[in-house]
């Protein structure tokens, strides 16, 4: 409940802020893109916190389901004119395909455990960005050309249009992204999450992440549950990726690498794993963070790591935790106390 | 626990929002406000970089001989990772810091998204380096260098009308815009021209330090002349590579071999003979250039390459536009926009990177390639 209304305070803030002009256009481009890392951290928490698994291969996800919703908005521009039923189809897209790839890549994979799990998902997070590298598509008079070479091999005729150029990726996506389609798929991501997390099947994941041979010898069926939360984990993803693309003018798969997935298990792990809200404060903070600390040119990289290692030891290093018990404890028992 | 970390993230919360508000930019008397967009870090932070130098020294030297129509320039470089989102929060950043104009951005990807947002604020976009064909879709948008495809067709056309060879094979870079952008042009001018191509080989980004299956299919097939249309580092590799296994065709690269001749650690000697096109050559007699590569070098210690060039150029072409549209600086982005989109068709520029350049209204610039070939160290024009 009290992510939710972190959630829709925020919106309400921020559209309030929009509203009277008093925001700057930093932030409102910012907006879109913090809507999109919070999907991912929330649905790579499922995997990683609830679940248990360590997956590397996150961004890969994101990249299916972005490729697959802006493939279909160039698709079908023409088709549906509506931009809101057009982008809503799409995003749709995005999820089932993503899903759908997290179902045949899960089956193989979730037979995995710990380290070996986080290196095939990298692979596979790589591969798939590699697959996508190799396709060209483009449309003419004649319908759809396919080639895996490049855009010779197409044959188009002169008016032909290129909709996926190889490494090139796509370009000219009309931009339906805005801050209310970001807002309101958050709340579907927390929703579809929380109600996971502490449904009976959610219960059963856990089971299974705390002790396997313990779950599977009162008959919970482990690859069922792992599989359960690894598609919807991934579906998520396409979700954001859609809203990813649709954002920008162009999309490149290169985008998608093992550096965005390291990104994402980033604010996974600092936002406290298996904790949601955090996921969601986190994921906010540290897409901003890089941005905020503009003004410190070229030591802002410097002082963003710095940051990260500062606030991973308050977080977690045992000696912080004691200090923070001791002198901030107090503090927040008294002002507790008084809330109540 | 729970609590502090609630107050914790009420507090970042608050702080996030503080910072979020805008500050209204105080329009300074009598500056215009030019914003850079490039990547300062990252795998292509050479290019970003060297742009941003070239960029501040045009502006210095503007604002020494007394600024543009009685303003004087102030520039703003922000790093964009070589990132299309990262581009566009730059973007965004120098919007609130009051930016009038935007040379940027470096690269063609992140050029694409931002020029999206460029043509829905109307805010007048020139890149100096931003091959892509969509990079200036708009009608707010100019370029500096040429795109990626008048330089394939202009490689193709020169080595046919030159009649440099008859069999040519080319190597390029799939996972690279630039470098794929050339080579479909390369190919699609091919077929009008007197030479064949025999083999066309691909590298992609993740192999691009070994390249001995692609020169030993080109050695196969009997080349005559290799084209090389992607950047110095790999081309300095490739040299190598054929030293090592006794192949010596004629080389041809485009402007990104530009540069060659600094790589460290690499024997220059391996590439002599190499023809390039660029718009730009250090070692030019001319006074403007001898000028420009001095101070560069004074400055930043090392010989200027064609991105600073190409940026060093274009503050000077949104000075030529500016005068020539009679702007001041109190007028906004938009108005600017305007004044510019019309200015830019009237000016014909003369720069350290081609002479009597002129524009259309889709803002390509019209110039005349030039070729060099590297003789003796040093870069001769063909």
């Amino acid at each position: 409940m009290i992510t939710y209304a972190i959630v829709i305070a925020a919106f309400v803030i921020m559209q309030i802020l929009r509203g009277t002009g008093h925001i700057s256009s930093l932030f409102e481009g910012l907006l879109v893109p913090i809507c999109v890392y919070v999907i991912l951290a929330v649905s790579l928490n499922l995997v990683v916190g609830i679940s248990g698994e360590l997956s590397l291969g996150h961004a890969g996800f994101m990249c299916v389901g972005a490729f697959a919703s802006a493939f279909f908005t160039k698709c079908a521009q023409n088709a549906i004119p509506v931009s809101g039923v057009r982008f809503a189809l799409a995003i749709l897209i995005g999820a089932v395909v993503a899903a759908v790839l997290g179902v045949l890549i899960g089956i193989p994979v979730l037979r995995l455990k710990g380290d070996y799990l986080a290196i095939v998902t990298l692979a596979f997070g790589e591969i798939i960005k590699n697959v996508i590298n190799v396709f060209y598509i483009g449309r003419d008079v004649n319908g759809i050309h396919i080639s895996m070479k490049d855009k010779f091999s197409l044959g188009m005729e002169a008016d032909g249009e290129m909709l996926l150029n190889g490494p090139q990726g796509i370009t000219g996506i009309p931009k339906d992204s805005s801050f209310v389609v970001g807002f309101i798929l958050i709340l579907i991501t927390l929703f579809i999450a929380l109600n996971l997390i502490n449904s009976r099947d959610g219960r059963a994941i856990k089971a299974i992440r705390d002790n396997r041979i313990a779950a599977s010898s009162i008959g919970i069926n482990i690859t069922k549950y792992k599989l359960m939360a690894f598609t919807i984990s991934s579906a998520l993803a396409g979700m954001a990726g859609a809203l990813y693309s649709h954002n920008l003018a162009t999309l490149q798969a290169s985008k998608f690498n093992f550096n965005t997935s390291i990104l994402v298990l980033v604010f996974v792990v600092l936002g406290g794993i298996g904790n949601i809200r955090g996921s969601v404060i986190a994921a906010v903070v540290l897409t901003a963070l890089p941005e905020l600390l503009r003004g410190l040119a070229d030591y802002r990289m410097l002082i963003y790591a710095i940051v990260l290692i500062v606030m991973m030891l308050f977080n977690w290093a045992p000696k912080a935790l004691e200090w923070r018990e001791r002198y901030l404890g107090r503090f927040f028992k008294k002002s507790a106390k008084e809330g109540e | 626990m729970k609590k502090f970390n609630k107050v914790i993230g009420a507090a970042v919360a608050a702080a996030m929002v503080a910072s979020a508000v805008a500050v209204p930019a105080a329009a300074e008397e009598g500056t215009f406000k030019i914003g850079g967009i490039g990547p300062v870090t990252g795998a292509a932070a050479a290019y970003g970089s060297a742009v941003m130098n070239g960029a501040q020294i045009a502006v210095d030297e503007i604002n020494e001989a007394g600024g543009v129509n009685g303003a004087q320039l102030e520039f703003n470089p922000q790093d964009d990772e070589h990132d299309a989102e990262k581009s566009v929060n730059a973007y965004n950043t120098l919007k609130d810091w009051g930016m009038q104009m935007l040379l940027g951005s470096v690269t063609s990807a992140p050029c694409i998204a931002v020029e999206a947002e460029a043509v829905n604020d109307n805010m007048f976009l020139l890149t100096p380096s931003g091959t892509a064909v969509e990079c200036i879709s708009g009608d707010n948008a100019f370029r500096v260098c040429f795109s990626d495809p008048a330089q394939g067709t202009e490689s193709a056309k020169f080595i046919g009308e030159n009649g440099l060879a008859t069999k040519v094979a080319v190597i390029y870079d799939s996972s690279d815009v630039y470098s794929s952008g050339i080579y479909d042009a390369f190919q699609t001018e091919a077929a009008n021209q007197p030479f064949e191509i025999v083999a066309s080989e691909s590298f992609t980004a993740d192999s691009k330090t070994d390249f001995s299956v692609q020169l030993q299919k080109a050695k196969d097939s009997g080349a005559e002349l290799v084209y090389l249309p992607f950047y110095y580092n790999e081309a300095s590799l490739v040299f190598q590579q054929a030293a090592g296994m006794d192949f010596a065709p004629l080389w041809f690269g485009v402007d990104g071999m530009d540069g060659i001749l600094s790589v460290e650690g690499f024997d220059t000697s391996l590439a002599e003979g190499v023809m390039l096109l660029t718009p730009f050559s250090a070692s030019a007699e001319d006074e403007k250039t001898q000028s420009f590569v001095t101070k560069y070098q004074d400055l930043y210690g090392e010989v200027p390459n064609q991105f600073a060039a190409d940026a060093y150029d274009g503050i000077y072409i949104l000075k030529a536009a500016l005068e020539q549209a009679g702007a001041t600086a109190d007028m906004d982005a938009s108005a600017i926009c305007d004044a510019l989109k019309a200015a830019m068709q009237e000016i014909t520029y003369d720069g350290i990177t081609g002479t009597q350049i002129t524009w259309g209204a889709d803002g390509e610039p019209i110039k005349a390639p030039i070729a060099v070939k590297i003789v003796n160290g040093a870069y001769e024009f063909m």
